[in-house]
């Protein structure tokens, strides 16, 4: 295990979801085994290592045909996992990694296909295909780095930085409300959604390991840490110290009042709606059947 | 026996080529004049166990089919000016990633919404240079009905050979135009496959392509485990590298040779009449139909006038231009565009002959009228008869 995942913080991760796969994490010499690379551009502190860790967890954990998981990722401090990840991957531009992953998934329905995007490289720029790909139902899973900030050049404002928090194009605060990204996609049509904290290791992997066995378009919404540019500006640029306050806001889905504004001080983990609807894949294969039918009869 | 001729639309030749290459993956957005494609596709793709995707807009069209051809299928999107000007940005990371496919540019008139049922030939230096950075692209242009179904398995197959964007330039003339033609038999096209590297994946990272031997990428989720990726990288081990500058000098320069260091195989030019043409019309895509004519037209009175009509737009046919520059003291270059080719023309005939533009961006044709009037002043000491 990471120095960051301790022991205290994998007793207190509020788990709880009973649909969800456990998986029982595996040594860090079997995580190695599939990275590229030793090293990562991410600042000291940053949980998007973490996050990592916690999908190679999930795919070790389900058992996944290494040769046949595909990373898909956008642009940003995220979208660098896919250089570092040992399978076939694919580092796209800005936004369009659901849409290149469509594409991927549609051509070889066997592989499963893993979206890594940040939150403004899935919900500004890429939004457009966030929402279609989720109401598609599309067997992806989008894994999504949430820090609320535009890390990767230098700390600017995203859709899902909270209002009157302060970063280089908020100098002021910010005037904007941020998105819910699950409720988004809820609202959207995705079919599985969940979120999952750095602070809580066990849980993330578990939601993460849900979405990618969900058949159907799965978000997972991994909040992370951001201490250099987010924690700086707004809480705290002290990583532990940004990790518990992870922990105090997060509120067990089970615990928390669909009343409740959905603030940075307060939201919802875990597995927070699991529907099953037509997938877009195999209908498909019904449209492939019905055409060669039309044309035989 | 050869197949009986079938009155088939620009449009729907496209589609009908775009199968018989073995495409079997098309995303794509509605855009005047381009549509016909999509439906033909929606159509026909499923019947042969193809996959036909409506996206969200054309950045996502180009995006799916960047995704399906990174998987291993032929993919194509289609569509028209302001569709194209979105897909830019995805066609330049085909061209980064070396992504084969084919993206069907319907031109009509612009900018912006422009002339939406009208044909143009305004997006011949988009094509080139759309997409930021240095790269080399290949663009051609069909002049007929045929040329729409054979040029796209020609697309096609340069998109393979080279692992790169190929871009079609058809307009909404031919586009909606609908001629009788024969198809080719079934197996008489060269159908270019993509293969796969003649290496173990544990070798993989230690072979690379060269400009003779482009080596296959192996698709996604396959033993070999790639990384594609739009910023610059090794060549070698595929990994991304940005502050090696001779990754990137190295990366950049092939990314441009590639293509230009196999311009004379890639180059296909029609020459009509040119052996003793004093004057020579200079004419691509609908624009040649007319310029053909003028041939014919001027020919019949004796008058010295030929026809060089690049089907390859990109890389730009040097060597028949030369040829050109040797042969005529004065060259037409009639386009529905204000001087995008005519500058290259030029450039490249560099003073040898006279070099005249004519351009038309109202959406009405080049008749041939208006290019004999053309001819008419470099032959103004010719009696022509009353036609």
């Amino acid at each position: 295990m990471s120095a960051l995942v301790d022991e205290e913080r994998l007793e207190e991760s509020p788990t709880g979801d009973h649909a969800l796969p456990k998986i029982t994490p595996h040594t860090t010499a079997e995580i190695k085994a599939h990275l590229r690379v030793a090293k990562t551009m991410w600042c000291p502190g940053c949980s998007n290592g973490t996050i990592t860790r916690a999908l190679i967890d999930a795919i070790l954990g389900l058992e996944l045909d290494a040769e046949k998981v595909v990373v898909v990722a956008g642009i940003g401090c995220s979208g660098r996992i896919s250089a570092y990840l040992d399978y076939s991957t694919v580092h796209t531009a800005h936004g369009r990694a659901l849409a290149v992953a469509t594409g991927v998934k549609v051509a070889d329905p066997d592989l499963h296909v893993i979206v890594a995007m940040g939150d403004g490289d899935c919900s500004a720029i890429g939004g457009n295909h966030l929402i279609h790909a989720a109401r598609r139902n599309i067997d992806l899973t989008a894994l999504v780095f949430n820090n609320s900030i535009y890390g990767m050049t230098g700390g600017q404002t995203s859709p899902t930085t909270h209002r009157d928090d302060r970063s280089t194009t908020s100098p002021y605060g910010n005037l904007e409300p941020a998105f819910d990204l699950c409720e988004l996609a809820h609202a959207a049509g995705a079919t599985y959604v969940a979120r999952g904290t750095a602070w809580a290791y066990h849980q993330l992997v578990n939601v993460i390991a849900g979405g990618i066995a969900h058949k159907g378009f799965a978000m997972v919404e991994a909040m992370t840490i951001c201490p250099t540019y987010y924690g700086r500006f707004n809480a705290t640029a002290d990583p532990g110290e940004f990790l518990r306050l992870q922990k105090e806001h997060a509120a067990p889905a089970a615990e928390f009042d669909e009343g409740e504004s959905r603030e940075r001080e307060r939201y919802p983990v875990g597995l927070l709606r699991h529907t099953e609807r037509d997938e877009f894949v195999a209908a498909l294969g019904v449209i492939r059947e019905r055409a060669q039918g039309a044309r035989n009869g | 026996m050869a197949s009986p001729a079938i009155l088939l639309q620009g449009n729907e030749a496209v589609a009908e080529g775009a199968i018989a290459a073995g495409s079997r993956f098309f995303a794509g957005y509605p855009i005047t004049p381009s549509t016909e494609i999509a439906e033909t596709l929606a159509r026909r793709l499923p019947q042969v166990g193809g996959t036909f995707l409506q996206m969200e807009d054309e950045i996502a069209s180009i995006a799916a089919v960047c995704g399906a051809s990174l998987a291993g299928a032929k993919s194509l999107t289609a569509t028209s000016g302001p569709g194209f000007s979105l897909m830019q940005e995805m066609i330049g990371f085909a061209a980064m990633a070396q992504i084969p496919c084919v993206i069907v540019d319907v031109m009509r008139g612009g900018p912006s919404t422009g002339l939406p049922t009208e044909p143009s030939q305004g997006d011949v230096m988009q094509a080139r240079w759309g997409t930021h950075g240095e790269h080399s692209v290949i663009a051609l242009a069909p002049s007929s009905v045929l040329e729409c179904y054979t040029l796209t398995v020609e697309a096609f197959n340069l998109s393979e050979q080279y692992r790169t964007p190929v871009i079609m330039l058809s307009d909404a003339m031919i586009g909606h135009m609908r001629e009788a033609v024969v198809l080719p038999e079934p197996g008489s096209l060269r159908i270019a496959e993509r293969g796969t590297p003649d290496c173990a994946p544990d070798e993989y990272d230690t072979v690379t392509s060269t400009l003779d031997s482009i080596l296959p990428r192996p698709p996604l989720g396959s033993p070999f485990r790639v990384h594609v990726t739009g910023l610059v990288y090794n060549r070698l081990s595929g990994a991304p590298d940005t502050t090696d500058p001779t990754a990137a000098a190295d990366l950049g320069r092939y990314l441009r040779e590639k293509i230009y260091h196999h311009r004379e195989a890639i180059q296909r030019v029609e020459e009509v009449e040119m052996e003793d043409a004093e004057v020579a019309i200079f004419a691509y895509g609908s624009v040649a139909r007319a310029a053909r004519a003028v041939v014919k037209w001027a020919r019949a009175q004796g008058v010295p006038v030929g026809m060089v009509r690049p089907i390859t737009l990109w890389p730009f046919p040097t060597a028949a231009v030369d040829r050109m520059a040797e042969q005529a003291r004065a060259v037409i270059v009639p386009e529905m565009n204000i001087k995008q080719m005519s500058w290259e023309v030029q450039a490249a005939v560099a003073g040898r002959a006279k070099v005249v533009d004519y351009g038309r961006v109202d959406g009405d044709l080049i008749t041939p009228g208006e290019i004999q009037e053309l001819v008419k002043r470099e032959f103004y000491y010719h009696r022509w008869e009353e036609s």
